[in-house]
């Protein structure tokens, strides 16, 4: 969960004993890298619609919940959801649907699951776009600043920091912020991504949304960073003692060319596949920041799903949320391969 | 490295178990007992890992005493005289609940379920992790082909998402939370345990076994699981930490026990009442402060475990 759940997974280093040899085809790794994702794709797809079908309870009945219905009500609900067909022919419909690009119906909305996700998926990709971009550039460039200075005061400090922030849960860090910039200070918004009923447009818009980002954003890169830090720290010192940097060293590079053009470029290989690894934990930080500034993106669809319960939509959600996560491993183990030139050469 | 003891015990296949001279076992005990010292002497000459695990026994001690602490009596919503909302003060030194209970008694029970569902959680997860790493690690073929698809899907999939279609599954509860942090944060372990059986199985004595008729599962019990074990107790410290952050979250997202405190509820119930944007901060600070304490000393101690089993770490 854990850690491996949320953002604070640990995450392990990638050993790939499996990984092809070096040097072999490009078609070969493309394709062995792209089976993988499509049996990951299947089985999200497959545990999506199963999951919710194996559950004891009747998602008639919590969909009536708390109201008084008849059995003829009931029936007339399971029909309008397709609940009475057998499993394998519900199975099929929503094979089918999915391939026309449809979820199903929400229950509590009453629209296609495909349409709300549609709406919310662009303030989703705006918040964690900026916050993962913000976390890359700060995480690298203090962690690298760090561990060339390692055990001087700035490494102390940094290293603790992250190491806090590391343990901080998001959604508190979030509380935080809105109890002192918010409630107290009343610099930025409490939630929500633009001002209810604002008529701006063009700039004016732009303004207020980036009011209502600062927090929410704050509160993401605070706990990603953190990681980013921490990894390029110990991959910068584990190229720290080769022997090329003594030979920089000696053609009499500067200390900051030799960082910056001959440590540095070594050390991101590891980093790179450690970012993009933790992409899904960064999904996990969508859904409790977006509850806790109410910032209506997916992660916060999600919540209201959950508190429904809102079975389809929340299928819904975990099959779009997961599928990205797939799809943006599969693009990293790419352009793995591209940055190592160990790996290109055939 | 432990696995070499287990050389000198026989395989249980051995007809008579009397055939042990008693000596070779208590030659291997002494021989863990002296590595155990090793190991503490090692772990003790690190400050951090020292508070950390100094902090982690204060915090375990609080959550046993907390019925002499904080009778239930105190959390009690009828029998409560404090104001709701009340800012600290010398009765409840950190103010009143929007229910009016002491925030302090529900801080040190809510020790108990954090730390419950932190420990009970890693176990479930740690058991599944080093079973289904063993297992891809010593089997060949269709089954390792198998077992690493499976352990790529819970690697990649995105834990929080899954451990919320879970739970809304199964039904709020504790239970829920320690299973679906469970099922969903084995699969980082898995991958190391793997790595370490692949190791050890290529040395000799691992073909030494084989060549004496050894079983599959005498081979992972007897030599790769003493192997694996200590990576395994580093990992564990370490994903205790991630397990308590996973459940305040769960329990933040309204996934937990409504009737059973824990810090997390805690906290949503101040998002629900609007504590933050209220202004009430002996409601929003401690229960969160609490998490990044444990969590920190877990990391701490996590940390420090990992350089005493793993010297290339040391002095980082």
């Amino acid at each position: 969960m854990a850690e491996a759940l949320s953002e604070h997974d640990v995450v392990p280093a990638r050993i790939d004993i499996d990984e092809p040899r070096r040097g072999s085809s490009w078609l070969h790794y493309i394709g062995m890298k792209a089976g993988g994702a499509a049996v990951s794709l299947v089985m999200v797809i497959v545990l999506g619609f199963f999951a919710f079908r194996i559950l004891p309870g009747d998602p008639v009945r919590s969909l009536a919940d708390g109201r008084q219905v008849t059995a003829e009500q009931m029936d007339i609900l399971r029909r309008q959801y397709g609940l009475d067909q057998p499993l394998l022919g519900q199975f099929w419909r929503y094979l089918t649907d999915l391939f026309q690009g449809k979820l199903g119906d929400s229950y509590t909305y009453n629209r296609p699951v495909m349409e709300l996700i549609g709406d919310r998926i662009g303030p989703t990709l705006l918040l964690t776009g900026t916050a993962a971009l913000l976390s890359v550039f700060l995480g690298l460039w203090l962690g690298q600043r760090a561990a060339w200075r390692r055990g001087s005061a700035f490494d102390k400090t940094q290293t603790g920091l992250a190491l806090f922030f590391w343990s901080v849960p998001t959604f508190w860090l979030g509380l935080l912020m809105l109890l002192i910039f918010a409630g107290g200070l009343r610099w930025f918004p409490t939630g929500g991504m633009m001002t209810a009923g604002t008529t701006e447009t063009g700039l004016a818009l732009a303004v207020d949304v980036g009011r209502h980002m600062v927090l929410p954003v704050l509160t993401m890169v605070a706990v990603v960073y953190a990681q980013y830090l921490m990894v390029m720290r110990a991959s910068l010192l584990e190229e720290m003692s080769a022997d090329y940097l003594v030979t920089a060293r000696a053609k009499g590079l500067r200390e900051d060319d030799v960082r910056r053009r001959h440590a540095v470029p070594n050390a991101m290989l590891p980093t790179v596949t450690l970012i993009f690894l933790t992409l899904g934990g960064l999904v996990g930080g969508a859904v409790t920041v977006e509850t806790v500034f109410s910032w209506p993106g997916l992660g916060y669809l999600t919540f209201q799903a959950l508190s429904a319960p809102d079975f389809p939509l929340l299928q819904g959600t975990f099959v779009v949320f997961s599928s990205i996560v797939i799809i943006m491993n599969f693009f990293a183990d790419i352009v793995y391969r591209i940055l190592d030139p160990r790996l290109r050469a055939s | 490295m432990s696995s070499k003891n287990t050389q000198t015990s026989p395989a249980p296949s051995a007809p008579d178990p009397g055939t042990v001279p008693a000596r070779s076992r208590n030659v291997a005990a002494a021989r863990r007992a002296a590595q155990a010292r090793e190991t503490w002497k090692e772990f003790s000459r690190n400050k951090a890992g020292i508070t950390g695990l100094a902090i982690l026994l204060a915090v375990i001690a609080l959550a046993l005493l907390a019925p002499v602490l904080a009778p239930a009596s105190t959390l009690d919503v009828t029998q409560l005289t404090s104001p709701q909302n009340d800012p600290p003060s010398a009765a409840n030194p950190l103010g009143t609940d929007p229910s009016g209970r002491s925030v302090l008694a529900l801080l040190i029970w809510g020790a108990r379920v954090s730390l419950l569902v932190g420990f009970a959680a890693t176990a479930v997860s740690m058991v599944i992790g080093t079973l289904m790493g063993m297992a891809a690690g010593h089997f060949t073929g269709a089954t390792q082909a198998i077992l690493m698809r499976v352990i790529d899907f819970f690697l990649v999939v995105p834990g929080l998402v899954l451990a919320i279609v879970l739970s809304s599954i199964i039904g709020a509860g504790v239970t829920t939370i320690v299973v679906a942090i469970g099922i969903t944060s084995w699969a980082g372990t898995a991958r190391v345990v793997r790595a370490q059986t692949l190791t050890v199985e290529s040395r000799p004595y691992i073909e030494r076994s084989w060549a004496l008729g050894a079983s599959d599962a005498h081979i992972i019990g007897k030599h790769v699981l003493p192997a694996v074990m200590p990576l395994v107790l580093a990992n564990t410290t370490l994903t205790v930490g991630s397990a308590i952050i996973a459940e305040s979250t769960l329990s933040f997202l309204g996934l937990g026990d409504p009737s059973s405190i824990s810090w997390g509820s805690m906290l949503k119930t101040a998002l629900d009442t609007g504590a933050a944007t209220g202004g009430f901060w002996w409601y929003v600070l401690p229960p969160g402060l609490a998490i990044v304490v444990v969590v920190l000393s877990f990391t701490l101690v996590g940390r420090a475990v990992e350089s005493v089993i793993n010297p290339t770490l040391r002095g980082r």
